[in-house]
């Protein structure tokens, strides 16, 4: 059963949902926000494609199988606490650097961040894993 | 030691990472599977004959000074508890390669098995008591999945039962961290140790002290919250029974040991006096209900409620020496345990039920097995020289020593008890009369081939070896046992370690 109103709203929605995520991804390195709650909302996006095109059309839109988003996911954030432990420092620990962009200007970027992305990989990967299983199970 | 301490749970937490992007091949994870296990184990190691060397070592995690952020720390029993804890998931891993079926090793057992070993060392290393609370919901949710995975119908009654009265365990203590962290300010142990000894008001620790028994108390099985255990440990595949027979009331066990030496001291006579008639009692029902039934694994279970008891026996005497006997239990128990767990598989897998009037003739049928279950049985029921005896005869001893005459002859009697129901598994499926092959209902056994086979009696052998070699070789055990007491008794060192470790 597909629902012209549900397809269409879904294609305007979409894009602007996963800027929101990333959007709370990035806002939640110093404010409300983070890698969990924006984790949530594109997972939340690809619930919405399921509701309107159904399971198999969303699994070929995400290509890969939530479950390595989930391993990846877990990975990177993993790899952001050993930067503590390769730099002599306990597990876990901050560590910044700068990637130079010209100009005298230059990108702050650290492990929080990263360990941030892992998280929101992870929220992604398994909410998905379980609500595409229960769509299929349908 | 920053590494040292961390790898412990970043190891099995790597291999799970692995064993999920190798979804597909069965090989792979089960390569990954193996050698996960294997380097675990060797860390474990390590890490004891660092902290035997050197004394507690301890790690702030993201360069948080002690009482702020969290702690990772290993005191003797914390590093004595991580070997164990590797050992049983590698000779449980190498068990499951021969056992567990395609369907569950499709669906993520090596993964799975993988994150309940991380929440296990987790729950050992940490140095905070809300980080503890967090590794046991790791090792919960994965045992969950462990529990459940296959969707058989007494599985998931098991682990229905399972899943209720652990979030309840769950609640318990989420509740008693918050009014403990609204009192003292901080949740790491060490500082609390600190204030522990200057508690303003030792009624309401006391009182605290008791949900912490309660929510501890359910993860360990105790009298009478432990009936849980036996509704769910023989529904899943005996590779899972395995594993969750050796660690998971352990893992409760340990926490008992660790707050209520370090925590909650203020009055051990109402504290500890209550935790003594707990054990007893815990004891005599857990042997009570295997002598009642007649399948292997129900007893099997029965019997670590049982053993829980002499566990908890020693924190509530109160003495070094009978704290050194609990560690000694600790140590024989998961061995032996996990031992007659995986027996019981392979009597399952030759004879086709878990019922003891049906596995008749064994000894037969099987020798190799025979010795194995002979080593084991006979050390949980204490019989010398092997490990249960020792372990029994430290507890025994100092009950008489402090004239605790009750619980010395409780011990004894329900020592009696378990052997005599160890000698009903032994009449009934080792010795007994082979069951007539034209029986109804009767599933067909599937003999194993050699390589199957080799999966399944070598990790047997290595735990049976290590019962005996402790029987024969109690010295250094003991002395290890005693030295981990001295440290929990005394814990001046680990809140000198914790607190003032710096980077």
């Amino acid at each position: 059963m597909k629902s012209v109103i549900l397809t269409t709203a879904t294609r305007y929605l979409m894009p602007m949902l996963l800027l929101l995520s990333a959007f709370l991804l990035f806002r939640g390195h110093n404010l409300p926000g983070g890698g969990f709650i924006g984790g949530l909302v594109a997972a939340g996006t690809f619930i919405l494609h399921n509701f309107a095109f159904g399971v198999e059309e969303t699994r070929r839109l995400l290509r890969i199988n939530p479950l390595v988003i989930t391993a990846v996911g877990l990975l990177t954030a993993m790899g952001s606490g050993v930067v503590g432990l390769l730099a002599g420092n306990p597990f876990m620990t901050g560590h910044w650097i700068t990637i130079p962009l010209g100009k005298g200007q230059g990108l702050h970027i650290g492990t929080p961040v990263t360990f941030d992305i892992g998280v929101y990989l992870v929220v992604i990967g398994a909410t998905l894993t379980i609500i595409l299983s229960l769509a299929e199970g349908e | 030691m920053n590494t040292l301490l961390v790898l412990p749970i970043l190891i099995p937490l790597a291999t799970a990472v692995a064993c999920l992007l190798a979804w597909r091949s069965r090989t792979i994870q089960r390569i990954i599977g193996v050698s996960g296990a294997v380097g675990l184990l060797t860390t474990a190691l390590i890490l004891l004959t660092t902290v035997w060397r050197e004394g507690v070592i301890a790690s702030q995690l993201g360069n948080w000074p002690a009482p702020f952020g969290i702690t990772l720390a290993a005191d003797l029993l914390s590093a004595i508890m991580t070997v164990l804890g590797s050992l049983m998931g590698f000779s449980v891993i190498i068990y499951s390669l021969g056992s567990i079926d395609r369907r569950r090793e499709a669906y993520g057992y090596y993964p799975f098995f993988h994150l309940l070993l991380m929440g296990v060392n987790g729950v050992f290393l940490t140095g905070d008591l809300f980080n503890l609370y967090v590794w046991f919901e790791v090792m919960l949710m994965s045992s969950f999945v462990l529990l459940a995975l296959g969707g058989e119908k007494p599985q998931l009654e098991g682990a229905i039962k399972y899943v209720t009265l652990n979030l309840i365990s769950s609640a318990f203590f989420l509740t008693a961290l918050g009014i403990l962290y609204g009192m003292a300010g901080t949740l790491n142990m060490a500082d609390l140790a600190v204030l522990a000894k200057e508690a303003k008001y030792p009624g309401v620790a006391t009182t605290l002290s008791m949900l912490f028994l309660v929510a501890f108390g359910i993860k360990s099985a105790l009298f009478p919250l432990f009936f849980w255990l036996p509704a769910s440990y023989h529904t899943p595949p005996v590779p899972v029974s395995a594993i969750f027979a050796g660690l998971l009331t352990k893992v409760g066990v340990y926490t008992l040991l660790r707050v209520f030496t370090l925590l909650f001291i203020q009055n051990p006579g109402y504290t500890h006096t209550l935790i003594l008639a707990l054990a007893g009692l815990t004891m005599v029902t857990g042997v009570l209900g295997a002598m009642s039934h007649n399948e292997f694994r129900r007893i099997l279970s029965f019997h670590i409620i049982s053993q829980v008891g002499y566990m908890v026996m020693g924190l509530g005497l109160f003495t070094p020496l009978a704290v050194a006997g609990s560690i000694f239990y600790i140590i024989h128990h998961i061995i032996v345990k996990t031992n007659l767990f995986l027996v019981s598989g392979v009597a399952h897998r030759l004879q086709g039920s878990f019922e003891l009037d049906k596995l008749g003739g064994l000894s037969h049928k099987a020798p190799a097995l025979t010795v194995v279950f002979v080593i084991s049985a006979f050390s949980l029921a204490g019989i010398p020289p092997l490990s249960g005896f020792w372990a029994k005869y430290v507890l025994v001893l100092n009950s008489l020593q402090i004239e605790s005459y009750l619980i010395a002859a409780t011990a004894l009697l329900v020592s009696l008890l378990t052997l005599f129901s160890m000698a009903k598994i032994w009449a009934g499926a080792f010795w007994g009369e082979a069951p007539s092959d034209n029986e109804p209902g009767r599933i067909e056994p599937s003999p194993p081939d050699l390589l199957t086979k080799v999966a399944l009696y070598a990790p047997m052998f290595l735990l049976a070896g290590l019962t005996l070699t402790i029987g024969l070789m109690t010295e250094p055990f003991m002395a290890l046992a005693v030295r981990a007491a001295d440290q929990l008794m005394n814990p001046a060192p680990y809140i000198q370690a914790v607190l003032e470790s710096r980077p």
